[in-house]
């Protein structure tokens, strides 16, 4: 009977160290064998992130020309002042614009540049004084008496950061420093909204982050025409000549390119880079009948129909297999010997001055009519050389817009200077680098928190350690770009937001992070049952019996006692 | 010279919202007898095609070849109706992802866009925010899965998910998911994200039936369903003002012997005002250009020094085959995983243990 006690004693030794060891090597083992891959994510500054408050400051210079202030209002100056406007967009995102207005008196050789007999040539001499840095403006402020300005433009906005204002005479104005101020806080305000960002602006570029409907009908088709921020697009020129039996055309695509377009496409280099390349297409036809119209003797393209003119020629088009960048395709229909010449009317019916049209997020389509280069009765082929100066400036103006350089119209009292050579104003571009700044950070941050979220909630993705690298450094990138923007510092907040966008969208669209797999609940039990349960039977039912044992012994115990 | 530009445009940007069209059209099957989804596929890529999508905007992936099968009586044909009256293969067909390339991997990449760098354009879905996206699935199917090339499946739960990523990431505008398999209805009832609508051939329960088979080829052309939703489709020009409830109105149950079903509660317009060319046509917006720029520089010439000096590059080319890599290559490291036989040895071992401690006789002291 010993002997079996000493057995049993054994027995029950070997089935609690095997459950011992089940429990306290084999379950941690399993834990951490199963257990994927997942690197480090700064989560806590995320989340911060996800709160964004952003402030965006610029700085404008008020430059009283002579005879615009009193002598003791000029006593009081150099002051500045800072404004705030807070706007709540939604309970995640608030905005505050700051504009630092530092007002002071002209200096001799400003007051010569503004003697100029014309506001152009005023602004070139300027200009050539002190050049604003990025994201600032310098306004000066001119008497009633200027000739400078025509009667009734009070306004004149220069190419670069300048403007001039005029305002009415002193004795309107008033005495004090601070009643020349007020009386010059709201026409400052409007040409603010004019030269720097704007509300408006702001929030269609906030679109990634808030959907709403914005109030004016313009802005909405604003922002969906233009391109989306993207770090490289490809420009494409496209001659189609549908008739080369008729016509031979000539082109100097090369030479126009440089000469027109690689200039803008310089200026815009922080914002993005771009790729060009041009085609010549024969026996491309349009796709849609043109109507004759005998009374103006030309063929009419409706408005209407202009729609359908774009599919059947896409398909011949062809890309860069390459990039995946968006394409801007600008195409010049030269129409055939038969249907010359060719025109555009708008929905009203009224023929279209540059017979052109564009398509949002597409490009542009030109036609450009040629049988007046020759009389009927020539020996076709005709060799015809494409004034290519007014063919550029129709690509170049769909090109601005299709950038998204906004033209809304400026206040009535405002006179605008033409862009110039390059195609760009310098105010034009600050304004289309703080909303490709926004729309990049607003981007960049959703794209970073819902990566987060995504990951949180899929347990089963493995992380691995270049995409925790990729996410560390688009959120240090957007913490520095935030901050910039904070400062003033345009051109460095471009930068730091592109490579914020770029860090982000290589994590989120990193192939590795493909979640494939769903285990619904009672597969997962149909794969360790078979596995584990037996095994753990046979120790759970010794341990039960040990259990039992004890209690029993005990039980005996307190009866004997009794 | 700046001039205002025409405001009536913009009263065309609110109907719908989208500035370009995608369409990702998927056939999941293989093998001869299955030829009917390959053809259900390509009439709705030609209708696609027909109201204007170009091939740069459609993802085709079929998973079986059947113009070229040498079962095919007529080869480098698929037709859809029976007598052989209308070819839908064409001569410009573009698959972007054939044969074994179709699976469920490379289906959730294209959604989400999650390709790798190698991938050419032609092969990914480009869309933005403002695209409208049609996405057709077709194949076998059941309660809540689709099969993939008789071996894998795809799970409506995985499909929702990639939807919901594909709105995170803002990928479409609106999104038209149109699926006939048998127990379609039940892919989309896991949808959670916006701007979604869907429909399918049948309810959970029933099947998807085929329509007509051919004795010359020897297999059903096509399923009921994309029968008569290509019939629909036929009528339809670029500019016409169909509306999505008469798309919901195909293959009644009369026709169609299944229960066509649909689901528009996540999509935020009305489907009244919805027109069929959003999503199966690609209507562009237009606008005038009502400005020019003054350019007056005279052009540049360009300088000649293609003559001058001749550029010598050192052209190197990269080994086409570098077989001394591959003869000498080492095996790759994988992961560590226990050797296969480690759980068995585990339970012998626990087993053994029990048996040598009570010995067989006293099992019943264990049990």
């Amino acid at each position: 009977m010993a002997v079996t006690e000493v057995e049993r004693r054994r027995g029950k030794l070997a089935a609690l160290s095997i459950a011992a060891m089940v429990i306290l090597v084999g379950v941690p083992l399993w834990w951490k064998t199963t257990q994927t891959y997942r690197a480090w994510l700064p989560v806590a500054q995320i989340n911060e992130l996800a709160k964004l408050q952003l402030q965006l400051s610029a700085d404008v210079e008020v430059v009283f020309a002579r005879g615009t202030a009193t002598p003791e209002q000029q006593k009081k100056v150099p002051v500045t002042q800072t404004q705030d406007e807070d706007h709540a967009v939604d309970e995640d995102t608030t905005l505050r614009y700051r504009h630092e207005t530092r007002y002071r008196t002209a200096t001799v050789m400003e007051e010569d540049a503004l003697k100029q007999p014309t506001a152009a040539e005023a602004d070139l001499s300027l200009h050539r004084l002190s050049e604003s840095p990025c994201g600032s403006l310098v306004i000066y402020v001119i008497p009633e008496s200027s000739s400078l300005l025509p009667e009734n433009v009070n306004v004149y906005i220069g190419q670069r950061r300048t403007a001039l204002l005029r305002i009415g005479a002193q004795m309107k104005v008033g005495k004090t420093l601070k009643q020349l101020l007020a009386h010059l806080e709201p026409r400052v305000k409007q040409i603010l909204q004019v030269m720097s960002f704007s509300h408006n602006d702001i929030t269609a570029a906030l679109s990634d982050r808030v959907r709403f409907s914005p109030d004016n009908k313009e802005s909405i088709a604003d922002s969906m025409r233009a391109f989306k921020s993207s770090p490289g697009y490809e420009i494409t020129f496209s001659l189609l000549n549908p008739d080369p039996k008729s016509h031979r055309l000539h082109w100097d695509i090369e030479g126009a390119v440089q000469t027109y377009i690689q200039p803008l496409l310089t200026k815009l280099s922080p914002v993005a880079n771009f790729s060009l390349d041009s085609q010549i297409l024969y026996y491309a036809m349009l796709g849609v009948n043109p109507r004759y119209d005998s009374s103006r003797s030309a063929y009419i393209l409706n408005a209407d129909s202009l729609a359908h003119v774009i599919n059947p020629v896409e398909a011949r088009l062809g890309s860069n297999a390459a990039s995946s960048n968006p394409v801007l395709n600008f195409l010049l229909y030269v129409p055939d010997a038969h249907h010359s010449p060719l025109y555009i009317h708008d929905h009203k019916k009224r023929e279209v001055q540059t017979n052109a049209f564009h398509s949002p997020r597409w490009g542009g389509i030109m036609v450009y009519n040629v049988n007046g280069f020759y009389q009927t009765g020539t020996n076709f082929p005709v060799d015809v050389n494409i004034n290519m100066a007014k063919v550029m400036g129709v690509f170049l103006a769909q090109l601005r817009l299709l950038l998204g350089v906004q033209s809304t119209a400026p206040p009535s009292s405002f006179q605008v200077a033409p862009c110039g050579s390059s195609g760009l104003a310098d105010w034009e571009l600050d304004r289309l680098m703080w909303s490709r700044s926004v729309e990049n950070v607003a981007t960049a941050t959703t794209t970073i928190t819902s990566l987060a979220q995504l990951l949180d909630q899929i347990g089963n993705i493995v992380i691995n350690d270049n995409i925790a690298q990729q996410v560390s450094s688009a959120v240090t990138s957007l913490q520095l770009a935030v901050a910039e923007l904070e400062v003033g510092n345009l051109g460095f907040a471009l930068q730091y937001s592109k490579e914020a966008i770029l860090a982000s969208e290589k994590a989120f669209f990193d192939p590795s992070l493909l979640h494939l797999l769903y285990f619904p609940d009672d597969q997962k039990f149909a794969i360790y049952i078979p596995l584990f349960l037996p095994m753990c039977v046979p120790i759970l039912l010794s341990l039960l019996k040990i259990v039992s044992e004890v209690r029993q012994r005990r039980r005996e115990k307190q009866a004997k006692k009794d | 010279m700046l001039a205002i530009l025409l405001t009536d445009s913009a009263g065309q940007f609110f109907s719908s919202g989208h500035t370009n069209n995608w369409a990702v059209l998927v056939c999941t099957s293989r093998f001869w007898f299955n030829y009917r989804h390959v053809a259900n596929t390509l009439s709705v890529y030609r209708s696609v095609k027909r109201l204007g999508i170009p091939d740069s905007h459609i993802v085709l992936m079929l998973a079986d070849d059947m113009a070229c099968n040498h079962r095919n009586p007529k080869p480098a044909t698929v037709f859809s109706h029976k007598n052989m009256e209308l070819n839908v293969y064409g001569d410009d067909v573009e698959v972007d992802y054939r044969g074994y390339e179709v699976t469920v991997e490379n289906f959730l990449r294209v959604l989400t866009g999650r390709l790798p760098p190698s991938t050419p354009r032609s092969k990914r879905l480009l869309s933005d925010d403002r695209s409208n996206i049609l996405i057709y699935l077709t194949g076998h199917g059941g309660n809540g899965f689709l099969k993939f090339q008789d071996s894998e499946e795809i799970s409506n739960v995985e499909l929702a998910d990639a939807f919901e990523q594909m709105w995170q990431k803002r990928r479409y505008n609106e999104l038209l998911f149109i699926i006939d398999t048998c127990q379609g209805a039940s892919m989309y009832e896991r949808f959670y994200s916006p701007n979604l609508m869907a429909l399918a051939s049948s309810q959970v329960g029933e099947d998807s039936l085929s329509h007509q088979p051919d004795l010359a080829i020897g297999v059903h052309l096509m399923d009921r369903y994309t029968f008569y939703l290509l019939e629909f489709l036929e009528d339809i020009h670029p500019a016409s003002k169909t509306n999505m409830n008469d798309l919901f109105k195909v293959c009644p149950k009369s026709q169609c012997v299944s229960t066509p079903g649909h689901r528009t509660d996540l999509f935020l317009r009305d489907p009244g005002s919805v027109l069929i060319t959003d999503f199966f046509g690609s209507v562009r917006k237009i606008e005038i250009t009502m400005e020019t720029i003054n350019l007056t520089d005279p052009i540049k010439q360009m300088e000649e020094n293609s003559g001058n000096d001749v550029q010598t590059e050192n052209n190197t080319y990269v080994d086409q085959l570098p077989v001394s890599e591959i003869i000498h290559q080492k095996p790759k490291q994988r992961d560590w995983h226990p050797p296969d036989g480690f759980i068995l040895g585990l339970w012998t071992l626990i087993l053994l243990v029990f048996f040598k401690t009570y010995g067989v006789k006293h099992l019943k002291h264990v049990f």
